[in-house]
């Protein structure tokens, strides 16, 4: 393969996905040339892994708008494996290797050199051999992948991808995971496949690799493609208010939270990766909230941000650190009934992982947190729950026939309510709320927003995390931003504003971004 | 997977850390656990629960069509001896299923009972030496420390239920052999004997059926002073008159049919007390409500603040003492305690549960619809005795019934 500078290798027209209720790509197109490597960037949700799961295949050909082409030729790709036979690989940020396998067979699933449906081992591994010296991996083939690091994890994954020839590489945050020596080796070999022709689309929220390595950038925003051009011809602060361009409108209720005491403090918190050993997702971080402020946490996905609150909450035990303070006093949370007894409640994000149980009863989400505070600690009261129930469907507006409706049938939004009272049924003091508008409708956020607003009024402290910018901007009355673990930086309301407050979380520091 | 059954898996974002563009998950077609008759929308759950109950009426009324004979012109059946009888094959079933299920709601399995009850039948006969109380009260207990051991290992050593209980199944059948030396020990003790063949006498029998109807209609009328204390609407005189006349005549209907034939049998006794225990520990404490919430989503149950250690080994322990009693009921119908007693009982409890609506993965399930399990299974055995079916084929339909209760739970939600 020779680099063929230039000609478009891929292109995407006009591409257009809908989900229900929502437009994710809005007549986006993108084009990628040989040997070039063409960075996406975007808030959360802006639509660049919609993009590429529309370009793998995961989306088949129908179910979006807009063509394809690659070389010239148009592609109508029905799944994952069409889209591969093309020459495009996706590695996701999620690698998808079998633990239990060896590098050679992870590499090979599902393409295996094979003779009348025997595995020929012995090619199977001397041309895995082959790949990974391409890549500088010295490691033996036969190993298991569960004995490798998360880098050459990923790196196996790029020999994967070579070994089905591709020609297109779809690189989705891959160095999220990777400590720094590990970014430097990847980059090498990213150089080397670039002077070889591959083109490569690489997705990150970390604009100073962006800029180190791309030739040209597309910034996504909402659906839409708000402009491509050539690397040298662009600076961070230009992408930055690319990204965030939106106006924070008027859809935040405007309220002046009169500030109390503090109630809730969090000293040098960290927590650590379940899966690698002192890897630290948070790192050292410390924040306040007094009764009645609303604490906004900002930061891009990987920033730390659920896996803090998750720590500060109990559910994280045996890998967090730090002190926590309630009314000034040291106080230990090991687990969350501790932190529900200490007066924490914890609006969770993904509600149906976190939140609910699917199959039962309205009620019996809503009284699960705060079950022996509404009965008696052995007998359950069914009555004095219900009257509970009732109350807070009505305080919250909560659309359903009755408290005995079950929680899987409802709206998303309805069921981000029920998630809600369960937890004000505890009568908390301090209230964490983490992406509590996601995946939900502009009336319930809406809602939610003046529920928010309502609850500080009465004085709770609230922890608000959010993916949405215009959201923690126009809720919170300080804003803390946090990037790889760490604080960037904090803000009040008055000076937050969305370009300095992206600053932070793509890494750099409050002064440089000041 | 269960419940992705009822989710359309097709065009959903596929999530990746990066993915679940706020907006993007909105509103998507959610899984629906009801189902709509009329204008009634019944959780599914229960609603299998219904549907057993009435084929198990279909069941019945094929039953008494098919035993219809010169001698029994109107059916043998459902004739009070039959009934009767058939009520008293239950009930070690019965028993066992309603501490199965709470084990099963809770995500966990017990794969061991039946060699648990085989083991504490041996340990109670043996210990007849000791007098009654002991003898007795040493089934239960074994049941019990057998119960805790497994639930310990199961919530504090993290080790699989199923793998800790299929050891108990064989560790616990090796143990009876062994305790036994595989001979088989009679009971002689007559106050044991009985709890496993005899009747209460007829005027007990009554006294206990007012007793039931009296706790009926307290419940009844203390529920509507409560719904009434926290201001919401209670029932009116002529629901709440329904509500306690309707289980009052087949309160009355029971006992009558049962006296005809010389009373209410203790097995039966024993049955409904231990299932109203069960229904009242899963419907109406905080431990039951814990363990639906730890089946369903253990995640959200641990991050409400529920312990999960604690509530998995309570639901063994629960299940340990329910096979002690178990253990007794067999032991004394049989009329000795045998090296093979309790033999694929496991698996008769976790069928009733399962014919009975509870779901495997946990989180779903009823008392009542596992008791409704246990009696449609032990109808299908009793009427084809009845017939002379032959027992292989018995086995057999049993299986297939079985796998078509799920099957059919399966196509309604696919469905609904």
């Amino acid at each position: 393969m020779t680099a063929t500078n230039g000609a478009a290798l891929l292109e995407m027209r006009n591409i257009t996905k809908t989900f229900p209720g929502v437009r994710a790509l809005d007549g986006v197109s993108f084009d990628l040339r040989a040997g070039e490597l063409h960075a996406l960037v975007g808030e959360n949700g802006a639509g660049k892994s919609t993009l590429m799961k529309v370009l793998g295949g995961v989306y088949p050909h129908g179910s979006y708008g807009g063509e394809i082409f690659v070389d010239g030729k148009p592609q109508r790709f029905g799944g994952v494996r069409e889209a591969e036979r093309a020459g495009i690989a996706v590695i996701f940020q999620e690698l998808s290797l079998v633990r239990e396998m060896t590098i050679g067979e992870n590499i090979f699933l599902g393409r295996e050199p094979r003779r009348f449906g025997v595995v020929r081992r012995e090619e199977l591994y001397s041309r895995a051999t082959r790949l990974l010296e391409n890549l500088r991996l010295a490691v033996d083939p036969r190993t298991p992948i569960g004995e490798l690091g998360i880098g050459q994890q990923q790196l196996v994954e790029i020999a994967k991808a070579l070994s089905q020839e591709a020609r297109i590489l779809v690189l989705d945050e891959p160095t999220a995971a990777l400590a720094n020596a590990e970014v430097e080796t990847l980059f090498r070999i990213l150089r080397d496949l670039r002077a070889r022709g591959v083109g490569m689309i690489y997705i990150s929220h970390k604009l100073d690799e962006v800029f180190r390595m791309s030739d040209r950038i597309t910034v996504l925003r909402d659906g839409r493609t708000v402009g491509t051009d050539k690397t040298t011809d662009l600076d961070e602060r230009r992408v930055i208010a690319r990204m965030v361009g939106r106006e924070v409108g008027d859809i935040f209720p405007q309220a002046d939270h009169t500030r109390g005491q503090v109630v809730f403090e969090a000293r040098d918190v960290t927590v650590e990766d379940p899966n690698v050993r002192g890897k630290l997702l948070v790192k050292r971080v410390s924040f306040r909230v007094r009764a009645g402020e609303v604490l906004g946490v900002a930061g891009l996905m990987g920033a730390g941000r659920s896996d803090l609150l998750m720590g500060v909450f109990g559910a994280h035990a045996g890998r967090t650190g730090g002190e926590v303070f309630i009314d000034g006093a040291r106080t230990h949370i090991t687990r969350p009934a501790d932190a529900i007894r200490k007066g924490l409640g914890f609006v969770t994000e993904d509600r149906k992982r976190f939140g609910l149980l699917l199959d039962q009863t309205i009620l019996n989400n809503m009284t699960l947190a705060g079950l022996s505070k509404l009965s008696g600690r052995f007998l359950t009261d069914e009555d004095a729950e219900t009257a509970a129930g009732e109350r807070a469907m009505v305080d919250l507006r909560i659309k359903a026939n009755s408290v005995l409706t079950v929680a899987g049938t409802l709206s998303g939004g309805n069921q981000q309510k029920v998630v809600l009272a369960k937890w004000l049924l505890t009568n908390p003091r301090v209230l964490f709320l983490d992406e509590p508008t996601r995946g939900i409708d502009v009336g319930a956020k809406q809602e939610i927003y003046r529920e928010i607003n309502r609850l500080a009024r009465e004085g709770l402290a609230i922890v608000l995390v959010s993916s949405e910018l215009p959201e923690v901007l126009g809720l919170s009355d300080r804003v803390l931003v946090l990037h790889e673990g760490r604080v960037t930086g904090e803000f009040t309301r008055a000076d937050a504003t969305p370009e300095k407050v992206m600053a932070c979380a793509t890494g750099h520091t409050q002064e440089r971004a000041a | 997977m269960e419940r992705s059954a009822g989710e359309p898996e097709t065009d959903r974002p596929v999530v990746t850390a990066d993915v679940a563009p706020p907006g993007v998950v909105v509103e998507e077609a959610t899984s629906a656990p009801q189902t709509r008759i009329g204008r009634f929308a019944i959780p599914t759950a229960s609603l299998r629960a219904y549907t057993m109950l009435f084929a198990l009426v279909l069941i019945w009324i094929f039953f008494q069509w098919a035993t219809i004979s010169e001698q029994h012109p109107y059916g043998l059946f459902l004739g009070a001896v039959n009934f009767s009888k058939l009520l008293q094959q239950m009930a070690v079933t019965g028993v066992l299923a309603t501490g199965m299920l709470m084990v099963i709601v809770a995500g966990q399995i017990d794969l061991s009972v039946g060699a648990v009850a085989g083991f504490a039948g041996v340990v109670a006969a043996t210990w007849q030496d000791y007098g009654l109380v002991p003898s007795l009260s040493a089934a239960v207990l074994v049941g019990l420390l057998i119960g805790a051991t497994q639930g310990a290992l199961v919530a504090y050593a993290n080790i699989p239920a199923f793998i800790v209980t299929l050891g108990g199944l064989l560790a616990w059948r090796g143990a009876v052999l062994g305790y036994s030396e595989g001979n088989t020990i009679p009971v002689v003790l007559p106050v044991f004997k009985s709890l496993g063949r005899d009747f209460v006498a007829p005027p007990v029998g009554i006294a206990l059926g007012v007793a039931a109807i009296a706790a009926i209609a307290w419940i009844n009328v203390r529920r509507n002073q409560a719904r009434r204390r926290h201001n919401l609407t209670a029932a009116g005189t002529g629901v709440t008159a329904l509500r306690i006349i309707l289980p009052a005549l087949l309160v009355v209907g029971f006992v009558l049919l049962m006296n005809s034939q010389g009373g209410v049998p203790i097995p039966v006794i024993v049955l409904l007390a231990v299932a109203i225990v069960g229904a009242f520990l899963t419907e109406r404490t905080t431990f039951g409500r814990y363990l639906y919430a730890i089946g369903g989503n253990p995640d959200a149950a641990r991050l409400s603040g529920i312990s999960l250690r604690k509530h998995i080994l309570a639901a063994f322990c629960v299940m340990g003492v329910v096979a002690g009693i178990a253990s007794l009921l067999h032991t004394a119908r049989v009329g000795s305690a045998t090296p093979d007693a309790g033999n694929l009982m496991e698996l008769d409890a976790i069928a009733a549960c399962v014919i009975g609506g509870t779901s495997l993965m946990g989180g779903r399930g009823t008392v009542f619809g596992a008791v409704v399990g246990a009696l449609i299974m032990a109808s299908l055995d009793n009427g084809m005795s009845l017939l002379d079916v032959e027992s292989y084929i018995q086995n057999i339909v049993k299986g297939a019934v079985l796998v078509a209760a799920v099957g059919f739970d399966m196509l309604g939600r696919r469905r609904g």
